[in-house]
């Protein structure tokens, strides 16, 4: 393959042809974090402290100590974090392949629905809908649940009420389908999980996490700027922290975009 | 009569803050007897162990029959003015910041005579008196003598504030607007005349029951802060670091854990940073701007109290990280005391038992009702206290661990 690639993508960066998405959230100590029954264990929220700032703690320099789960801001899940991933190869951040890194996106819209109903659940039937205007997701691409969620903070982005978080999500039927029947690679949400709210209470529990970290899929939750993205042509680069056997790690999210296909 | 303590004025910015001064400090070793009754509300002298006579000043034998035995005891609190001074000019720089200041001499129902601070509504020689050990801004034990009966405005003597840290027209931090004892706290502050009760809640954007119930009180404002975050601490600190006169710690994470569970290193990091790290950052973006502000005015900053839970003094092993914790924060909490006395603040600690909240839902009672909780450190702060033990768990190991702490250490948990 003689055809220089990488120069001609190098010079369509440089030309605005392909654009640079950010899809990652600032990680701030107050952007809110999954959170548990609190007699279970539970994940660190991202914290800062100062080693020094150009002062007696370190003259000429300025520096910090950070601390956060590994599932908190932006951030990617590996197949370990789930049980039904748990005896997979390559099953962690360290060990997965360099080359899931890189990979297709496809962009399905849900934002009406999910601003008219906290609890939308993204189905089958969406994806079908989806596929009738811009042909079948192709295999190993990410599928990204556009919602507009990442527009809120605070309270009303992890809408906790007394039964559970509120947020939308997709159902157990259709992550098995686009797992199963479309291989893609992972899939990836705006909300703190990529299961919705009340997926506790779905068939099997968490459905998201349990049909693609069974399958060695990945998962991207947090994301933001979805709506900056078009249906299809779209490449995304995730590539976590590498912890030794770590389950997901907080993570910078770009999206190239190639400026035609906004058409 | 004293005067009702009027509403301060807002400072004038153009004026210089009051640098805090501490009274003359220095005592004997013996004498910090007379500082164990004060920081915990009691009159005690000492009393012969042969003769049955009270002695004071402290000393090292009996004046009456030289017998070494001397030992601090409870004392019959009567005494009779036998006369009187009002201090118009003197050279110790604490003091000429008060003056005038009303000193008397008094005869002590139960033998001693002592030179004591005097009430303003106290009557001339021969008046029958009431005395309390009190602490002062050194964190000394000094005598106060009080009217035998009640008087109007009583508390709000100007000598007899200079020895508490009544909350009236003073506003206050909660640390923790989630902690079970927030609501009692906010409403016993308001009964108590504070002018404001800022009420710190980490992590808005989660619910929680009791926000209704804080809100509701009037005086209440809910600010953000979050103790496990150096910034927020920081920032709200920044806000209203200078118009926190009473700082009350509320901050507590209870997590059931077993010392050789898997998680209980998760369990004691999380503990502690809610906790010990908490107090820590804290007293670092809070205790400096207190501590300058010790003598400013009539309402200047006074106090910093810590809940800490009596399991701090002796672990108990159903709730091994909490005890573990509470004794770390035992440990911060004097260093505290340390630092904040230069700046003449009081730091109370009030140990409490098992309170009758979620977390210690399998302990069986006497257990404390967080209203108890609050109404026992507003009591402390109007009466001058150091250390508060509030229920009957926390009261009974006190005792015990006087008595024999080994003891205590054996029978825990059993």
């Amino acid at each position: 393959m003689s055809y220089d690639i990488l120069g001609a993508l190098a010079a369509a960066l440089a030309g605005g042809q392909v654009r640079i998405v950010d899809l990652t959230q600032t990680l701030t100590p107050d952007f809110p974090v999954i959170v548990m029954p609190p007699e279970l264990g539970q994940s660190a929220p991202f914290r800062m402290e100062r080693i020094s700032q150009y002062d007696a703690g370190g003259p000429a320099w300025y520096w910090n100590n950070l601390s956060f789960g590994e599932h908190t801001g932006t951030h990617f899940d590996a197949p370990i974090h789930w049980y039904t991933g748990r005896d997979l190869p390559l099953n962690s951040v360290d060990t997965m392949p360099p080359a899931d890194m890189i990979a297709p996106a496809c962009l399905i819209d849900c934002s009406e629905q999910s601003a008219k109903d906290a609890d939308f659940l993204f189905t089958v039937a969406d994806v079908a809908a989806w596929e009738d205007r811009h042909g079948r997701i192709p295999v190993r691409s990410w599928v990204l649940l556009r919602t507009d969620w990442s527009k809120k903070s605070g309270a009303a982005y992890a809408n906790l009420l007394a039964d559970g978080a509120h947020t939308p999500g997709p159902d157990a039927e259709v992550m098995r389908f686009l797992v199963e029947e479309r291989g893609i690679i992972g899939f990836g949400t705006e909300t703190i999980g990529t299961d919705a709210g009340q997926a506790g209470h779905f068939s099997p529990p968490y459905p998201a996490h349990h049909y693609l970290h069974g399958a060695g899929r990945y998962g991207l939750q947090c994301l933001a700027n979805l709506d900056r993205l078009p249906p299809t042509g779209t490449l995304i680069v995730t590539a976590p922290l590498k912890i030794q056997n770590g389950s997901g790690s907080p993570l910078r999210v770009l999206a190239l975009v190639q400026e035609r296909s906004m058409g | 009569m004293t005067e009702a303590l009027a509403r301060p004025k807002h400072k004038n910015p153009l004026a210089r803050t009051t640098q805090p001064l501490l009274p003359p400090s220095a005592r004997s070793r013996k004498a910090h007897g007379l500082t164990l009754a004060a920081s915990v509300g009691r009159f005690m002298l000492q009393c012969c162990g042969e003769c049955g006579k009270y002695a004071y000043p402290v000393r090292e034998a009996c004046p009456n029959c030289l017998s070494p035995d001397l030992r601090f005891q409870d004392a019959p609190t009567g005494g009779t003015l036998i006369s009187e001074t009002r201090i118009e000019v003197t050279s110790d720089p604490y003091y000429r910041e008060h003056m005038p200041w009303r000193t008397g001499l008094v005869k002590l129902d139960c033998g001693p005579s002592a030179v004591v601070h005097l009430h303003g509504d106290c009557g001339g020689p021969g008046s029958p008196l009431t005395l309390t050990l009190q602490l002062d801004r050194a964190g000394q034990a000094v005598f106060f003598a009080h009217p035998i009966s009640e008087t109007p405005n009583m508390e709000d003597d100007p000598q007899w504030r200079e020895l508490t840290a009544d909350p009236k027209h003073r506003r206050v931090l909660i640390s923790d607007g989630r902690s079970p004892v927030a609501v009692a706290l906010a409403l016993a502050l308001k009964k108590a005349g504070a002018a404001r009760i800022f009420v710190g809640i980490a992590d808005r954007w989660k619910p929680f029951s009791e926000q209704a119930a804080l809100e509701a009180v009037e005086g209440v404002e809910l600010v953000d802060l979050d103790l496990t975050s150096e910034r927020s601490v920081q920032e709200l600190a920044m806000d209203l670091g200078a118009k926190v006169e009473i700082l009350i710690n509320t901050a507590d994470h209870v997590r059931p854990a077993h010392l050789f569970d898997a998680g209980a290193a998760n369990s004691a990091r999380e503990a502690m940073d809610h906790t010990v790290m908490g107090l820590m950052r804290l007293a670092q973006a809070f205790g400096p701007v207190m501590r300058s502000r010790g003598a400013d005015g009539a309402t200047g900053a006074v106090a910093w109290v810590n809940v800490l839970s009596i399991h701090g003094l002796s672990s108990v092993p159903q709730f091994g990280v909490h005890s573990a914790v509470q004794a770390a924060c035992l440990s911060l909490s004097q260093w505290l005391r340390g630092e904040l006395r230069q700046g003449g603040i009081r730091v109370v600690n009030a140990f409490a038992g098992p309170l009758d909240t979620e977390w210690f839902q399998t302990v069986p009672p006497p257990k404390v009702v967080p209203k108890t909780l609050a109404d026992a450190i507003v009591d402390g702060l109007r009466r001058g206290l150091e250390d508060i033990y509030v229920g009957d768990v926390a009261k009974d190991i006190a005792a015990r661990l006087f008595d024999n702490p080994k003891a205590v250490e054996r029978e825990a948990g059993q």
